[in-house]
């Protein structure tokens, strides 16, 4: 596990060593300027954030209905990475916006079910740290209307009116804009690969602790 | 105990990171105040002029510099955690040996 976590980890920090350099040449947004650069870190924090998400969803799904203890503690340690990636798009966010929106925070759709979907997984890692024996399942409950509400964040700009830029700037980036297209991609897998190895280490983790709690029970009985 | 451990250190954080985005911000508009003659009138402007708008730069250090002290703090939280786990593994299975 080490090995795999440190090879990540390497691979992660050379790729983020090299995204300044690749972001300074990438062209300036027309309207937005400078501060728009923050978009090849903010996005790709989004996306890893649903990633995050989805899996935690899948496994609390599969310990909900097949009570298989590897499947929670795969959620929990996707769910504990689900907040700190959210939590890096909901502080790289307002930078962009009081420069770019002249606010800090705008309360439309899609800021206010980012946020909405930021506590839910707030609330999953409370529930699963103070919520006692049998949080696990509540939990895992909880997890599917998190994983449930993230449509409903990704479209929500193109269904409600809100000043946050459309779903379409993506999937166009690379004939719209080709010179941002590149430094995009980049920061995108750096950004999959360290939440690869954050993934690792967090479920080595778990897995300890599931050992240390056997042993205990072992010891107990 | 633990939980007013946990909330003490979330607040330090949060005010950590507000107070670091609020000097990021005005950092550059201080510095623009300082050394300016003083003024016997007024002349109106109908928008703000370009070296009185907020600049970008700060704001785009300061979002990669929050992304950075989140990673590494998390990595930190990870490795500690893991320590005391790895202890714990470590004293539990010295004692089953014991018995």
């Amino acid at each position: 596990m080490s090995k795999i976590f440190g090879g990540l980890l390497v691979i992660s920090a050379v790729m983020f060593a090299g995204a300044p350099i690749l972001i300074a040449g990438a062209p300036y947004e027309s309207t937005m300027g400078l501060v728009q650069k923050i978009f090849y870190f903010h996005v790709p924090s989004w996306i890893v954030m649903f990633l995050a998400v989805f899996i935690c969803g899948f496994s609390s799904a599969i310990y909900l209905f097949k009570e298989r203890p590897a499947a929670d503690r795969l959620a929990v340690a996707s769910a504990e990475l689900a907040v700190l990636f959210g939590l890096m798009g909901l502080m790289t966010g307002p930078l962009w916006a009081i420069k770019a929106w002249g606010v800090w925070w705008q309360w439309d759709a899609r800021l206010t079910m980012a946020l909405i979907l930021e506590l839910i997984f707030i609330a999953y890692i409370l529930l699963r740290t103070y919520g006692g024996p049998g949080s696990e399942k509540l939990a895992a409950g909880l997890a599917l209307f998190g994983m449930a509400n993230v449509p409903f964040v990704y479209i929500s700009v193109n269904v409600w009116r809100t000043i946050h830029p459309t779903t379409n700037v993506i999937p166009t980036l690379a004939t719209s804009a080709p010179g941002m297209f590149g430094p995009f991609v980049w920061c995108m897998v750096a950004f999959l690969v360290l939440f690869v190895a954050m993934l690792t280490a967090r479920l080595r983790l778990e897995e300890q602790r599931s050992r240390l709690e056997q042993l205990h029970l072992a010891l107990e009985g | 105990m633990r939980t007013h451990k946990v909330l003490s250190r979330s607040v330090g954080v949060v005010l950590l990171v507000v107070g670091v985005i609020v000097f990021a911000a005005q950092f550059d508009l201080a510095e623009a105040t300082v050394g300016q003659p003083a003024q016997d009138e007024f002349v109106p402007l109908d928008s703000v002029p370009p070296e009185d708008q907020l600049p970008a730069a700060p704001l785009l250090v300061a979002a990669y510099a929050l992304l950075w002290i989140a990673v590494v703090g998390y990595l930190w939280s990870i490795w500690r955690r893991m320590v005391a786990v790895e202890r714990d593994l470590s004293d539990l299975a010295g004692r089953t040996g014991e018995s």
